[in-house]
């Protein structure tokens, strides 16, 4: 299985630990990921605040350097995943909007149809590798890990493509799959404040706050996620969060990537779980025995 | 009568403003104007309404003085008023059948923009109506007998109710029903609103009226099989399935219940919404019709494996009860008319996963709450939490689940504010609890509604305006702990809040049943895009249906509450009544006929038929059509490999003059 | 406290607001809204704003243009599409979240010091020069020019992204960033807003 590869510009930045875990993993189950070349930032939600225009021109730019590798783009990144797809869904509703991409991407010797799907790597992993053969790979079953699994907003929202928009499962399957305990967690698809974490603190925190302390309240001992941005806000802040509510609140928070790669015996600094601010214990089986 | 002549016919042409619902869009004047230069027209005339006294007299009128044999009127569906035009052509001294109506309203001033497109296609349509009435022939009409017994589909309120008028009428009723009881819904209840009068204490003595009334053959525990027929004269399978009990030998006593092996329910009570235990031979509840009990093949030992000792037959003893040999049954009857009175299903909460249905066990449905509020429900009355003895502190009723909501069902589904109104009273009323009704808008325009909301008010019942978007278990306070918390925007107030509850309601929607559109095929009838049962006119025949002789009664054909179920079962009892008394109703001659010359008898036309109305004459060896039977379909003209088979108004000549003058521009 | 006047006239209304939103695409549903708060109550930021996201349908569509670009709710919108997925009308909150965005940022009438309008202008920037973005750059571009201070609180972060190797010591950058500014002006020229 091969795939384009649009990494975004978190998963180069605060967010390599993603990259850094999904690469290793996917070529471990024969997933080749083919960064594509002079990619352009996504756009973001902060684009589409400034112009939508030139904020679907960003996204579609993308596409059509996937598109002339015919070949389908993978996003890691919750926020990229969303916009790229939202440009698809309005380029295809819109012509004006379809009009307006092709005409500008003419300038730089581009031209896009449409054609490309955007996937998500739970999308590939679970329905298209599949479970039993992620199952096979796994040769450190993640015993004594009890993972809330956290999916965010924007890779289920508004796009319901590959689950339910309500009740996301395949996240919840696959650490079942890994040989961890999955925690019922009910804010499993609540905000966890996007960029208001890092532009209205108090906003942001008390959003990241509530995601945490619910984790928290439900026995998880990690928090795993799909997306850079919520990985950062929730773990970089968990100190100032503790002093505003006087109240511990300490939660490691993983990509679920960096899980995999656990359970597949890879070693922790190969897939990034240094770069945690809050640290993971690898073997909580062995504090529960404790 | 103007003998219509072939050679030169003298047609009459006339367009219909239809107010401003045609000539808003369509220059009627021009058309007019156009028309009197085709082939044939001596006449051509526009007018405000065709369809008013004076609209018809012109028409009358012009046939007189203009010696006119042939009209033709461009106005609304002939659905509406083919009938009406027919008729002024009669009073004119005209066969009715000179005549061709054309649509120019739902065809095109409804569906197109004002402008000469419009227009031009309003010419082009009347063009080809003048073209083919040309062609026409008078035709007789024929009528047809009506069988005086009737048969009601769903024994709820209104199959109830439409049963019990036509009965006292003297007509022979056959009442099916596909549960073991009747009464619908309603069975279930324990008060209604808004006068809060006891449910039973006017449903059963109705119930036990049917049961007993001599015009009434009551068929629970069956369906409709098959359907074959025609307006007077349907002819109506019923099947009837095995309850394992001989009806005329039970007397009701429960011996056999509780003799069951089984010393406890064990089986979901369907009756108490699930939440009490029966066990396989049961008696829905005590004041089930027919008071018979039935043996559930999916639970009974016996049934399933042959293996019990029968307890329930030894107790049954000299009475002799149940069979298990029982086999279904197929009852083959004739009556005149059908009024279908299937009733709803209650939207399905879990569709709604926000709401935590079957999630979170002290999240109820409105129904499960009408039996626990119910002195003969499975808690006696009393309201408890799941647990069976905690009474909730708090209650948080949820309108308009599954309704007003584009992702499940549009339509407002016009009880579920009062009935919530009538559960917040009867919750406060049993266990003191501090109940919210939280409301898009309340909808009370009853008799006694608004009268019912002010009271509710009044006793103190909160009313917070705003779209619940969340019920769940994830705290915030300590308040919250052990609740579940209703997220929702006070929009009166304009905020958000967070209510802790101990039980939420949900009050679900009216929805069609699953499987109406396979009832609506059966039936020959027509039913909207959602499922519910289309009735002719949704003003001025709200009971009847595009089949003649078929009626709908009750919430089968849209959402709607006791009063209006009732009233509206009435209607189709009297709809039926009508056409009983008439004796006798007119067909429409359009039946097809076989030309005995040129028919070979090859039998090709036989099985195409769908109301089996073809048969071969073995010693002329030629088909033949019975015209009762023929219902205008017109498979067999097209089937016919010689040609020999016409049908009236579907000429050939007239089909094809009609399609040469549209395509002639 | 000072009392106020809350009465509004109907001068105050902009009688085009509402349509000049709803060709925007994805928000033409805003008509149908049934004010039931469903998206109030589903947002996880509106216990935030100054107007709940209902109120804020309720003021486009009446006109009331001052009050509904000047408001902090729109920049308080975190876009997780909660409100957009629940709407029971499907109306697309979010969608008319952004064009109300873009409509203050055009017309200038915006909280000036807010942070969030200022890092949606920076980004902008960023990626109008760079192609790609580096996020700890554009922290601090978005502090010097909102809120100096709040920057100087963040240091302990600073810290803790070095010490885990996710500080950028430098900006990302496309291979030739300079076609980007070309291709996003081009894009922009003469945009109407791409209505139905
Ligand atoms: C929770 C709740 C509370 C309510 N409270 C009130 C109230 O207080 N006051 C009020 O005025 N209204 C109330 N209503 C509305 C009331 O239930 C309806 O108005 C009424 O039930 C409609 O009667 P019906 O006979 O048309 O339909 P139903 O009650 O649905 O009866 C239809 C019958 O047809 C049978 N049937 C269905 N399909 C077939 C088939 N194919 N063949 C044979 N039989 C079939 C069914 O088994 C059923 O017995 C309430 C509704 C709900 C959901
Ligand atoms: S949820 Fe939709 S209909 Fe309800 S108030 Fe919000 S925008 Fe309006
Ligand atoms: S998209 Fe914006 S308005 Fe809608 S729920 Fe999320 S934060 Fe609230």
């Amino acid at each position: 299985m091969k795939f384009s590869y649009f990494p975004g510009c978190s998963l180069k930045g605060s967010g390599r630990a993603y990259e850094e875990s999904l690469l290793p993993v996917l070529s471990a189950l024969g997933v080749e990921l083919e960064e594509l070349d002079d990619w352009n930032c996504c756009g973001a939600t902060a684009y589409m605040a400034v112009s939508d225009a030139a904020g679907y021109v960003l996204a579609a730019r993308n596409l059509a350097l996937a598109e002339q590798k015919k070949q389908d783009l993978v996003a890691p990144c919750s926020g990229c995943y969303l916009v790229l797809n939202k440009c698809q869904h309005y380029a295809a509703e819109y012509p004006d909007v379809a009009t307006r991409v092709q005409e500008t991407l003419k300038r730089d010797n581009l031209t896009y149809k449409g054609t490309t799907k955007v996937r998500h790597p739970l999308d590939i992993l679970v329905n298209d590798i599949g479970l039993d053969a992620i199952k096979k790979r796994v040769t450190n079953p993640l015993k004594g890990f009890k993972i809330a699994p956290y999916y965010g907003c924007q890779i289920i929202r508004p796009y319901a493509t590959f689950d339910d928009q309500h009740n996301p499962v395949t996240m919840d399957k696959l650490f079942k799959a890994l040989g961890a305990e999955v925690v019922t967690y009910p804010l499993k698809t609540r905000c966890c404040g996007g960029s208001l974490t890092g532009t209205v603190t108090e906003v942001g925190q008390n959003m990241s706050y509530i995601l945490l302390r619910e984790a928290m309240r439900r026995g998880a001992n990690v928090l795993a996620t799909t997306c850079p941005l919520c990985q950062f806000n929730l773990d970089a802040y968990q100190g100032d969060i503790s002093s505003d509510y006087h109240e511990s609140v300490k939660m490691p928070i993983v990509y679920f990537t960096q899980l995999m790669g656990l359970a597949f015996g890879l070693p922790a600094e190969k897939i990034g779980l240094q770069r945690c601010i809050v640290p993971m214990d690898l073997k909580p089986a062995a504090a529960l025995a404790k | 009568m103007n003998e219509p002549t072939k050679t030169q016919p003298r047609i009459g042409v006339y367009i219909c403003h239809c107010g401003t619902n045609i000539a808003g869009v369509v220059d009627c004047k021009a058309v007019a104007e156009t028309a009197a230069q085709y082939p044939n027209v001596v006449v051509s005339r526009d007018y405000k309404y065709m369809c008013s006294d004076p609209g018809q007299a012109l028409i009358q009128q012009d046939i007189k003085e203009h010696k006119l044999d042939r009209i033709v009127v461009s106005s609304c569906s002939p659905l509406l008023h083919e009938h009406t035009f027919r008729g002024a052509c009669e009073k004119g001294g005209l066969n009715p059948y000179c005549f061709q109506m054309v649509n120019i309203r739902e065809h095109d001033s409804w569906v197109h923009e004002k402008g000469a497109a419009a227009t031009d296609k309003a010419k082009d349509l009347t063009r080809a109506a003048v073209s083919r009435v040309a062609h026409h022939k008078p035709l007789e009409t024929k009528t047809t007998p009506i069988h005086p017994d009737v048969m009601i589909v769903g024994g709820g309120i209104a199959g109830i109710q439409a049963a019990l008028t036509l009965a006292n009428a003297g007509q022979h009723v056959y009442l099916v029903e596909r549960e073991p009881t009747i009464g619908g819904y309603m069975a279930k209840f324990d008060k209604t609103f808004p006068t809060l009068d006891c449910a039973a204490c006017i449903l059963t003595p109705k119930m036990s009226a049917v049961g007993a009334h001599p015009n009434i053959t009551l068929w629970t525990y069956s369906e409709v099989a098959k359907v074959d027929g025609f307006v007077g004269n349907y002819k109506v399978v019923v099947k009837r399935k095995p309850r394992y009990i001989i009806e005329d030998l039970c007397v009701g006593c429960n011996e056999c219940v509780t003799a069951c092996v089984f010393k406890e329910g064990k089986f979901e009570d369907e009756f108490n919404m699930g939440l009490s235990k029966r066990k396989p031979v049961y008696m829905p509840f005590p004041q089930a019709t027919p008071p018979i009990v039935l043996i559930d093949p999916e639970t009974c030992i016996n049934v399933k494996t042959g293996k019990c000792k029968k307890t329930c037959v030894e107790a049954c003893g000299d009475r002799q009860a149940i069979d298990f040999t029982q086999k279904a049954e197929m009852k083959e009857v004739q009556v005149g008319t059908i009024i279908l009175a299937t009733g709803f299903q209650p939207f399905d909460a879990k569709r709604i996963p926000q709401y935590g249905y079957g999630i979170y066990p002290n999240v109820y449905t409105s129904l499960e709450i009408e039996r626990l509020v119910n002195a003969s429900g499975p808690t006696e009355g009393h309201v408890v939490l799941r647990d069976g003895k905690t009474k909730p502190k708090s209650v948080g009723i949820v309108h308009c689940v599954g309704s007003r909501d584009n992702k499940t069902h549009r339509w407002c589904s016009r009880v579920c504010c009062m009935y919530s109104m009538k559960l917040a009273h009867l919750i406060k009323h049993h266990t003191d609890a501090e109940v919210f009704n939280f409301y898009i808008d309340i909808r009370a325009p009853g008799k006694g509604y608004e009268e019912f909301y002010e009271k509710l008010q009044e006793e103190g019942v909160h009313f917070i305006r705003g779209r619940v978007a969340e019920v769940t278990d994830w705290q915030m306070s300590k308040e919250e702990e052990g609740k579940l918390v209703i997220r929702v925007e006070d929009t009166l107030a304009g905020f958000v809040r967070r209510i802790p509850v101990d039980m939420v309601v949900l009050a679900v929607g009216l929805e069609p049943h699953a499987d109406s559109q396979d009832v609506r095929r059966q039936f020959n009838i027509s039913c909207s895009t959602e499922g519910w049962f289309l009735e002719r006119h949704p003003k001025l025949a709200p009971v009847n249906t595009f089949t003649d002789g078929i009626f709908i009664a009750g919430a089968c054909q849209g959402p709607k509450d006791i009063p209006d179920t009732v009233a509206q079962a009435g209607a189709a009892a009297a709809e039926a009544l009508s056409l009983i008394k008439a004796g006798s109703i007119e067909l429409e001659p359009n039946t097809a006929f076989v030309v005995a010359e040129e028919c070979s008898g090859c039998k090709t036309c036989i099985p195409m038929c769908p109301y089996t109305a073809i048969s071969r004459d073995d010693v002329k060896k030629v088909a033949v059509i019975n015209e009762a039977l023929c219902k205008g379909c017109g498979t067999c003209v097209a089937a016919c490999p010689s040609g020999a088979i016409k049908q009236n108004l579907f000429d050939d000549d007239e089909i094809t003059s009609e399609i040469e003058a549209i395509l002639a521009k | 406290m000072a009392i106020k006047q809350t009465i509004k006239y109907d001068s105050e209304r902009d009688k085009s607001f509402p349509q000049e939103i709803m060709s925007r695409p994805g928000c033409e549903k805003l008509y149908g809204c049934i004010q039931c708060g469903t998206c109030s109550a589903t947002c996880p930021v509106s216990t935030y704003m100054d107007y709940t996201p209902r109120q804020l349908m309720a003021l486009t569509r009446a006109g009331f243009k001052k009050e509904a670009l000047g408001s902090l709710t729109i920049w308080l919108c975190a876009s997780c599409y909660a409100c957009t997925v629940e709407c029971p009308k499907e109306i697309k909150i979010t969608d008319i979240m952004y064009a109300l965005k873009r409509q203050a940022i055009q017309e200038g009438i915006y909280p000036k010091r807010f942070p969030i309008p200022v890092l949606a202008r920076e980004f902008y920037n960023m990626v109008r020069s760079k192609g790609r973005v580096t996020e700890n750059f554009l922290a601090v571009m978005m502090f010097l020019k909102s809120n100096p201070i709040a920057a100087i609180k963040t240091w302990k972060l600073g810290l803790n992204l070095m010490r885990t190797g996710r500080f950028a010591y430098k900006l990302d950058s496309m291979k030739q960033p300079a076609k980007m500014a070309t291709l996003l002006d081009k894009a922009d020229t003469g945009w109407k807003g791409g209505a139905r």
